[in-house]
């Protein structure tokens, strides 16, 4: 049987079942929605199967969804297979800006500064990192810049007039 | 050939000549002013051409850059400046020895430019004195030739006083930069 999307979601299904929330495929790339809580286990296992061998942390990132109140903030995993060269996308979903997942770092050694900028830009608690602190940011800041309730301009300019700039 | 700076007013007659000592001083500062390249990024590059042979900032005695700041004179601050490298670049204004003279060259520098954003300085001179703006994004070589050329105007013109009067050490403390 080809090692494909359809297989690597067949498989996936079979062995978590009802951890494994929804998922799609879109420009190709197969993309599963997964409980939060069962991160390490679907990850460790993608990581040590004999045939998918999902071995390489692409990226990890967050985005933030004001509007979906309850999942406001993705967490999302890239995934890839070197030996089969495939790709899977996962997203776990936490309620609040602030909520806890569990760290990657145990997994792949490279997640540790992509969850520190996570951590950094958006909040997201990452437990059991090393050494979860700002990355990118100056060490004073007190927010996190990219959650959308904060404006990406800086707000100390006094010489913008905000007629000529159309807000 | 080689080109010889005029010398300053002054009286002059059979083996003497007279002048004022800040003449004398203010024409040798202006034209030994020992850069300091503050280089973040493209108006840095725009540098590298003026330091280069076709520019040639080395025709107005600038030809010795200096990588430590305790030895410059003159503090080049070049591209962009992120809030996180604010404290390096006031760190490396302290380290000056007086005199010293700021020139922030083009729009980053200057004002933040089209950087209007969270992570980004909106001008150096929210954190240092600054002598001399260049405009541009980036500026032409010629432009930034012409900042050193202003600053060392006030170099000639600055009374050997001024950097120890009142107003000189109340503009420091508005920077919070502590005068000894």
């Amino acid at each position: 049987m080809a090692i494909d999307n359809a297989f690597a979601k067949q498989s996936i299904q079979e062995h978590f079942g009802s951890d494994l929330l929804g998922h799609e495929e879109p420009f190709g790339l197969l993309t599963i929605e997964i409980n939060p809580e069962k991160l390490i286990d679907i990850v460790g296992w993608l990581y040590n199967h004999p045939e998918l061998k999902m071995t390489y942390l692409t990226d990890l990132c967050a985005v933030h969804y004001p509007e979906q109140s309850g999942r406001e903030i993705a967490v999302v995993y890239h995934l890839h297979s070197l030996p089969n060269n495939l790709r899977v996308r996962l997203k776990a979903f936490l309620p609040v800006a602030g909520g806890h997942i569990a760290s990657l770092t145990g997994i792949f050694s490279g997640a540790n500064w992509m969850e520190r900028e996570t951590f950094d830009f958006y909040g997201v608690q990452f437990d059991g990192h090393p050494q979860l602190k700002r990355i990118l940011n100056m060490d004073e800041m007190d927010y996190h810049p990219l959650l959308k309730q904060y404006a990406l301009e800086d707000e100390t300019r006094e010489d913008k007039d905000d007629r000529f700039f159309g807000r | 050939m080689v080109k010889l700076v005029e010398a300053p007013e002054g009286l002059e007659g059979q083996g003497f000549f007279a002048t004022s000592l800040d003449k004398v001083i203010g024409m040798a500062r202006a034209n030994s002013l020992w850069p300091l390249p503050f280089a973040t990024s493209c108006c840095g590059i725009e540098f590298m051409a003026t330091m280069a042979s076709n520019y040639d900032l080395a025709r107005f005695g600038s030809e010795r850059l200096s990588f430590s700041p305790r030895q410059a004179d003159l503090l080049m601050v070049m591209g962009t400046i992120a809030k996180k490298m604010g404290p390096v670049l006031k760190q490396v204004y302290d380290q000056m020895a007086e005199p010293k003279w700021v020139i922030s060259v083009g729009a980053c520098a200057s004002s933040g430019g089209i950087f209007d954003t969270y992570s980004v300085l909106q001008g150096i001179d929210r954190i240092i004195p600054v002598d001399v703006y260049v405009p541009g994004c980036p500026p032409r070589p010629e432009q930034i030739i012409e900042g050193v050329l202003k600053i060392q105007e006030l170099a000639r013109n600055e009374s050997l006083r001024r950097r120890n009067s009142d107003e000189y050490k109340k503009m420091l403390e508005s920077y919070h930069i502590q005068t000894s």
